[in-house]
């Protein structure tokens, strides 16, 4: 068994379905969505857990997010991860790309040295994928984002990632400790294990750090770390459309929509 | 409050486009991001610059001028002849830092994730990813990114007044690429690039390139839905036959019926087809957005109450395995009778 030591970083977010609109001031209404893992965070568990089941070692899961988000980090807990940590603080609220990479890094640091930090490509209700990079920048170590497999080295210290891009791919390598980003959708997450489930809801201890715990500067936390503002909020203008619906058999319907699309082209 | 490395009081009127290539090749985003560059610094009377980085890629700066850029700052090292984010970033910052621009734009490719990523944090300034229309402020110098917000339609208008530089990625597709004015000129400032191998801690090992689809440059897309059951050969089939591409939603490409670069929407890749095509697609927003810009939307489902067909110009309540098939003996009748 080896002392390797995995954090994976998730996010616990609303399911995207379930988010309303308010019509009159275009505020997101998350109250009453129900939340999730984000799925791409289940990804990267699998690929920890995966490396866990090769390698031996420990997984670690750490969130910032408000107390809310605890039992959701148990379910990672459920699927195997040893131990998990919510950063939870009302001052790190409000946090843009820039606040929550300093404040993940802060954790990452408190918990020691990990080979690997693993994270999802994205999150779904951000979806800019910008949290790898930075984090790996705040960190000062290398990076592989949208690594689709991942093989490590602990003699040779390395971590080799493959990545899938433009029909073609890069396998890249890496000294450890290193940044993953993991592709979404390129492995399948496991399930929770009944035998390990009680123990994970009941008796598992969730640590929860504060800026006081993470040693976190308040200028670079919550709003005061955050560069960007959001100055406003309107609605996406939808161009108009004819909606014009065609009748008839398959093949009358076709051959109107030849003649449609040749008139575009 | 955090401070970026450089502020408001030193930032030159400028925006700056990471021009990225591959092999000697310019990205099309590039391109798109020096065009829109153009309209947005004559708007307010500023310069607009071009980083371009890579090893014996000189030529590329006088493409560049034609897209509207004045003056083009070279990084030409061999240690830079293919991308890794650990030299990019490092002489990205440094060109950066000596020349203050107000606004830096990278395309969100996957490399241009990377390193806006990196630099944002090294530069302890905001980053507005994925942008779907940027404004510039002739008075505050303010960026202004808009981004979509997930679920209905939702617009954030996103700002980094107190920041510099101010950094916006935006997807391919998003701005129509300009037209190349070939009697544009501009100058050159070769940079001082000094690097070490032990500096780059990320290896190649190996690099495939592969065909790269490119859907932006479809006139005609063929999207795919869950309706379609995986069963995309048919749709690649009529594509063929309508010089198309065939795209797909999100679901089918998670279920590894179609490659992820040929993933249409929000998550995936912007068009502005001139004529889209939606096969068995309910019609979510996130996938709207990609192609929200086609000139003409088509839609087939079996759901009339589907939501797609509220974008649609013309649509279809029927089932995608018997008008796509023919459509196809219609495409078929159609170049048989040009042939006689």
């Amino acid at each position: 068994m080896s002392d390797l030591h995995i954090v994976v970083c998730v996010k616990v977010v609303p399911k995207p379905e379930e988010i309303r609109v308010d019509q009159e001031t275009n505020r997101l209404e998350r109250e009453g969505a129900r939340s999730e893992i984000n799925p791409p965070d289940m990804n990267a568990l699998e690929m920890a857990l995966g490396l866990k089941d090769l390698h031996g070692g420990r997984v670690s899961i750490l969130s910032m997010a408000p107390p809310f988000a605890e039992p959701y980090l148990r379910i990672g807990l459920a699927m195997g991860a040893d131990d998990a940590y919510l950063l939870s603080d009302r001052r790190f609220g409000g946090a843009d790309t820039l606040a929550t990479t300093y404040t993940l890094f802060k954790g990452i640091v408190k918990l020691g040295h990990p080979d690997l930090i693993i994270c999802g490509e994205e999150s779904s209700d951000g979806a800019t994928g910008q949290v790898p990079p930075g984090l790996a920048e705040w960190l000062d170590l290398p990076q592989i984002t949208l690594a689709t497999e991942l093989e490590i080295d602990l003699d040779r210290k390395v971590a080799r990632g493959r990545r899938e891009l433009m029909g073609g791919y890069h396998v890249l390598e890496v000294p450890t400790p290193a940044v993953i980003s993991v592709r979404t959708a390129s492995n399948e997450p496991r399930f929770m294990d009944y035998e390990i489930k009680a123990h994970a809801f009941d008796e598992a201890r969730v640590t929860v750090w504060n800026c006081e715990d993470l040693e976190a500067e308040e200028e670079f936390i919550g709003t005061p770390g955050s560069p960007t503002i959001v100055s406003g909020l309107a609605q996406a203008a939808t161009r108009e459309r004819k909606r014009e619906f065609l009748t008839g058999s398959p093949e009358e319907i076709a051959a109107r929509l030849v003649e449609v699309i040749r008139a575009s082209l | 409050m955090v401070a970026s490395r450089y502020g408001i009081n030193e930032e030159e009127k400028a925006i700056w486009v990471f021009l990225e290539q591959t092999d000697g090749v310019l990205e099309g985003v590039s391109l798109e991001l020096l065009s829109k560059g153009r309209q947005l610094a004559d708007e307010v009377d500023w310069s607009l610059t071009g980083l371009l980085i890579g090893h014996q890629i000189k030529d590329l700066s006088d493409e560049a001028y034609t897209y509207g850029a004045d003056e083009v700052w070279l990084a030409d090292h061999p240690l830079l002849k293919l991308f890794t984010v650990d030299a990019y970033a490092h002489v990205a910052y440094q060109a950066l830092t000596e020349a203050h621009p107000s606004v830096f734009l990278c395309g969100a490719t996957p490399n241009g994730r990377d390193l806006a990523g990196r630099l944002a944090v090294r530069l302890r300034t905001g980053l507005n990813a994925d942008c779907t229309d940027l404004r510039l402020d002739a008075g505050t110098g303010v960026l202004t990114s808009e981004v979509t917000g997930f679920g209905g339609g939702v617009l954030a208008l996103l700002e980094s007044p107190g920041h510099r530089p101010q950094i916006s990625t935006v997807r391919p597709g998003v701005f129509p690429p300009g037209e190349a004015d070939l009697n544009r000129v501009g100058s050159l400032i070769e940079m001082q690039v000094k690097l070490e191998e032990e500096m780059i801690q990320t290896q190649i090992i190996e690099r495939v390139v592969g065909e790269g689809v490119d859907l932006t440059q479809a006139p005609v897309l063929l999207c795919g839905g869950r309706g379609m059951d995986g069963k995309f050969s048919i749709l690649e089939e009529l594509a063929e036959l309508m010089d198309g591409e065939v795209g797909a939603t999100r679901p089918p490409v998670d279920d590894g019926h179609i490659e992820r670069d040929r993933q249409v929407g929000q998550t995936g890749i912007v068009c502005r087809p001139k004529v889209a095509l939606a096969f068995g697609i309910s019609g979510a927003f996130h996938f709207v957005v990609g192609i929200q810009d086609a000139d003409m939307v088509v839609a087939i489902n079996t759901d009339p109450d589907a939501p797609i067909f509220e974008y649609a110009d013309y649509c279809v309540v029927g089932d995608a395995f018997q008008i796509v098939p023919a459509l196809i003996k219609a495409y078929k009748a159609a170049r048989e009778a040009a042939h006689v």
